[in-house]
């Protein structure tokens, strides 16, 4: 079955597109914040919330404003400058004798780098400087705090496909279980199962992770438990429900009457025909669980700054739509894409689990 | 408008080459390839056919009922108006008004949230513009019409208050509603027990009479077309094959494929085993009930009786029929024999009581004593392959054989069925009915049974698919000295296969006898309104006395 399964999802161009389309933002969102020339804690005091730009910072005209900053810091006048060869040559005068530590300023602004005292003048009044101006790509622009966003999009993608994936997952496995279980042995066992999943239903979610975070400590780990042990109950509910009405089909009977052990009805039986279902509720799953994962963190009790996660993201972005529309654009590109695949990917799945659907 | 001025003049429903196409992911379908039809008021035409011949589509066409992806052509004409193409608007004046029809399905034809009464009386207040109260006085009319007892009560009732043939009833009340000329019933009955049917087709018969209706009567029953219908259109692969008098089509028949049809009603007998036969299955006094609700907060529970102190002795190389209609506990007995369903009394396969033995004792003796279900397309697994759900019995009982040993005994399994083997990797539902209805029974012969119960296995196909079943039944009991229970609600067949009979009927045996003593001289009344109520091929109407 899996093996004819794995050959008609092979078939759906739309899955295949999708589940590559999956693997490359995994890759992206683990190899590529090496590759961005940015650590996602940098903080570039000279470009908060610069828009997204395929060239490089700083822009020609914002030189000389940057320039005019350095010097203001410096407490000298600037009497001339040029720029060469992307190396800015200028001439200071002050009224005491220049200390050649100045240049240190240079190194404190993120635009700047390699300054150099080019002459000084005998009096120590007047001096010639010249450093080079750091170029910084910023391709989806920066935060509010100045830190690359495609970086920080890229990050918070790990740790969201991360605890989409595993909640997701978790959630599934016990979900299915449980509820095939029940549902198939029926009866007094069901009612017993079905009891305790209404007992935790009723626990609200927050005061369950809050109790989680007072005995274990805030841990990454701790948010896939906690989104793990509330989701899967609506799965071992969707579940139950499908086995129950599959433990009254003949093929069951038939099983049973061939001397079948109730393990092995379940597994070759009923989890079978459970997974159409289950692969389209997985699906949306997932984005749920995100979701709850970036609510986790605007209390507090979820990933916490610097580091971050889509949801985090989409949520700041919102707040500044009107000054920084791309603090929300990107992130929310990145994740409705994602999902987007994982929906036809989950599609593509239930189809090809169902040998009727050619 | 009444019978006699109208009778054998004009056509009213005329089809002219009338062609029904699917548009279907796998290509087109010609499902009516170009048929002509005609029927005259008071007159009954009935269709037959196997399913997939178009019967039912053709009348589907004409009453502008196809599905989404079906395109028509040819013409259809009532009273020389083409009503084919007409736009939904125009053709909800002859639609439902003049040309009615009902369905086979009377469980789900009806809303089940509302009332018998409301389902009956809104048609009238929207499209005849009656007044509440007149609807419901001729909602109570029409329900005393179709011969519903306490019709003003019944008007509150649900639809799940009533039975099957009550429910038939209702929706043919809703279709006479409008005292239409042209009835069009799609099985009527084929979803009712015998004598219910018999019922049914007794008051079809007599609201034809007094209101001259014509009747298109779609059936695969060629005994019901014989005593019911006027005239016979056979048809197969979208086409008339043959048309005309119904007694002559069905005595005389003109065409192979009618022949065919006529051949397949099931023929034969049963001679007893020897009477030394060694006894493979002794009950004594069976009792099952089932406990309906209850629980911790539901109040007591419902108990029901679904077989009550039935006993039998099977022997080696016999086949017992077990007949009953619709909740007799015919299909509870075969269950529970084979302790499928937990029952009371003693049952003993083999000699040891299966009452007392263990989950390992139970597990072996699972391997004599197998079961074939009634619905070839429920009893098979859609996510296993037909190989796989064949050797699914070898897994269990032989664990030790290897893979290699496992695909040699299903490909002997497959042949020993009549199948190709070289199918073993295809999906259920790429077989038809019949080949269906055949890998369940390789399922069940792999472990090499010694006991078969057969639970109404071939209700579900058509009679010449059954035909071949039967034959197949019969020669798996010679070659392998098989016991069957045969449990089925159709006489004809059971008559075909068992050589000693029973009975039931609300869980009680009523009577038991070999085969042909019970139907030459049946004891009980009910044995004799049953076999009364089966509409034979020579004609012979049901007894009307019963009911």
């Amino acid at each position: 079955m899996w093996i004819d399964a794995w050959r008609r999802l092979a078939a759906n161009r739309a899955a295949v597109v999708s589940a590559v389309y999956l693997l490359l933002m995994a890759v992206a969102c683990l190899g590529g914040p090496l590759l961005t020339g940015h650590a996602y804690t940098t903080i570039y005091t000279d470009y908060v919330r610069v828009p997204p730009s395929l060239s490089a910072y700083p822009k020609p005209d914002q030189i000389s404003g940057m320039l005019d900053e350095v010097i203001r810091r410096m407490r000298v006048e600037l009497v001339s400058w040029n720029e060469q060869d992307d190396r800015l040559t200028m001439t200071i005068r002050s009224s005491r004798p220049i200390d050649p530590r100045v240049v240190r300023y240079f190194d404190r602004s993120s635009s700047f780098a390699d300054p150099k005292v080019e002459t000084t003048s005998p009096d120590g009044q007047t001096m010639t400087l010249s450093t080079a101006v750091a170029k910084h790509h910023f391709l989806f622009g920066t935060d509010n705090t100045g830190r690359d966003l495609l970086t920080r999009t890229l990050i918070a993608g790990r740790v969201s496909l991360a605890i989409g994936l595993l909640a997701g997952l978790t959630a599934v496995m016990i979900g299915v279980i449980y509820g095939a279980t029940a549902g198939y042995l029926g009866g007094r066992v069901d009612d017993v199962m079905m009891r305790i999943v209404d007992v935790l239903y009723s626990l609200p979610f927050i005061f369950l992770v809050i109790m989680l975070v007072v005995f274990f400590g805030r841990n990454f780990v701790l948010m896939f438990i906690a989104v793990g042990a509330v989701q899967w109950l609506d799965m071992a509910r969707i579940v139950r429900g499908q086995a129950l009405s599959i433990r009254r089909q003949e093929y069951v009977q038939a099983a049973t009457a061939l001397g079948v052990s109730s393990a092995g009805i379940l597994w070759r039986h009923v989890v079978p025909n459970t997974l159409g279902p289950v692969a389209v509720y997985m699906t949306l799953l997932v984005p749920q669980v995100i979701l709850l994962e970036s609510f986790l963190s605007y209390l507090g009790l979820g990933v916490q700054e610097p580091l971050t996660s889509w949801g985090v993201l989409i949520a700041q972005g919102a707040k500044n739509i009107p000054a920084a529309n791309w603090l929300l654009l990107f992130p929310s590109l990145f994740l409705t894409s994602t999902l987007f695949a994982l929906n036809f990917l989950g599609d593509g799945l239930r189809d090809a689990l169902d040998p009727k659907d050619r | 408008m009444t019978a006699e001025t109208t009778r054998g003049t004009t056509a009213l429903l005329e089809l002219a080459g009338l062609d029904v196409r699917f548009d279907t992911p796998d290509g087109e379908v010609h499902a009516v390839r170009g048929i002509d039809l005609a029927l005259k008021s008071g007159e009954t035409l009935a269709v037959v056919g196997e399913s997939g011949s178009g019967k039912s589509q053709a009348m589907m066409a004409a009453m502008g009922l196809l599905a989404k992806n079906g395109r028509a052509g040819g013409s259809v004409r009532y009273r020389g108006r083409e009503i084919l193409g007409l736009s939904s608007r125009a053709l909800d004046e002859v639609r439902g008004a003049k040309i009615a029809m009902i369905f086979q399905e009377p469980m789900t034809s009806l809303d089940p949230l509302y009332t018998i009464g409301s389902q009956l009386a809104e048609p009238l207040v929207r499209h005849k513009r009656l007044s509440g109260r007149a609807a419901r006085t001729r909602a109570v009319e029409l329900l005393t019409l179709v011969g519903i007892p306490e019709p003003e009560r019944r008007l509150r009732a649900y639809p799940h208050e009533l039975s099957g043939g009550q429910r038939q009833r209702v929706m043919i009340a809703m279709a006479l509603a409008a005292e239409p000329e042209v009835l069009i019933a799609d099985e009527p009955t084929t979803a009712l027990d015998v004598t219910v049917q018999a019922q049914i087709i007794e008051l079809l018969r007599s609201l034809q009479r007094r209101f001259g209706m014509g009747i298109v009567f779609i059936t695969h029953d060629l005994g019901l077309a014989r005593h019911f219908a006027d005239r016979v259109a056979v048809m197969r692969y979208g086409k008339v094959v043959e048309e005309g008098p119904a007694g002559e089509v069905l005595t005389r028949p003109a065409h192979d494929y009618t022949r065919m049809l006529l051949a397949a009603e099931p023929t034969g007998t049963k001679p007893p085993p020897p009477g030394d036969a060694p006894v493979v299955l002794e009950a004594r006094g069976v009792d099952v009930t089932f406990q309906i609700g209850g629980g911790l907060f539901a109040g007591p529970s419902l108990e029901i009786h679904a077989v009550d102190k039935v006993s039998l002795t099977l022997r080696q190389g016999q086949t017992i029929g077990i007949v009953g209609e619709s909740g007799s506990g015919k299909s509870t007995l075969g269950r529970a024999l084979i302790r499928l369903v937990d029952a009371r009394g003693d049952i003993s396969l083999f000699g040891h009581s299966t009452g007392l033995i263990d989950a390992a004792g139970l597990r072996a003796l699972r391997r004599q004593a197998q079961i074939v279900f009634q619905d070839p397309y429920g009893s098979l697994s859609p996510r296993m392959t037909v190989g796989e759900i064949i050797a699914e019995g070898l897994r269990v009982h032989e664990p030790g054989l290897d893979a290699r040993a496992r695909e040699r005994a299903v490909i002997a399994a497959l042949e020993d069925v009549t199948l190709d083997p070289a199918l073993r990797n295809r999906y259920p539902h790429e077989f038809s009915g019949g080949q269906r209805q055949r890998i369940a029974i390789a399922r069940a012969l792999i472990l090499k049974p010694r006991v078969l119960v057969l639970d109404e296995p071939t209700s579900a196909l058509d009679r010449s698919v059954q035909k071949g079943i039967v034959e197949l039944l019969r020669r798996l009991q010679k070659e392998h000295g098989l016991s069957y229970l045969f449990i089925s609600h159709d006489l004809s067949v059971v008559r075909a296969l068992s050589d000693w009979i029973m009975v039931m009927r609300h869980g009680q045996l009523v009577e038991a006898g070999p085969t042909e003593e019970v139907y030459r001289a049946p004891a009980a009344d009910y044995t004799r309104a049953l076999i009364a109520a089966a509409y034979g091929l020579d004609g012979t109407a049901p007894d009307a006395r019963m009911a």
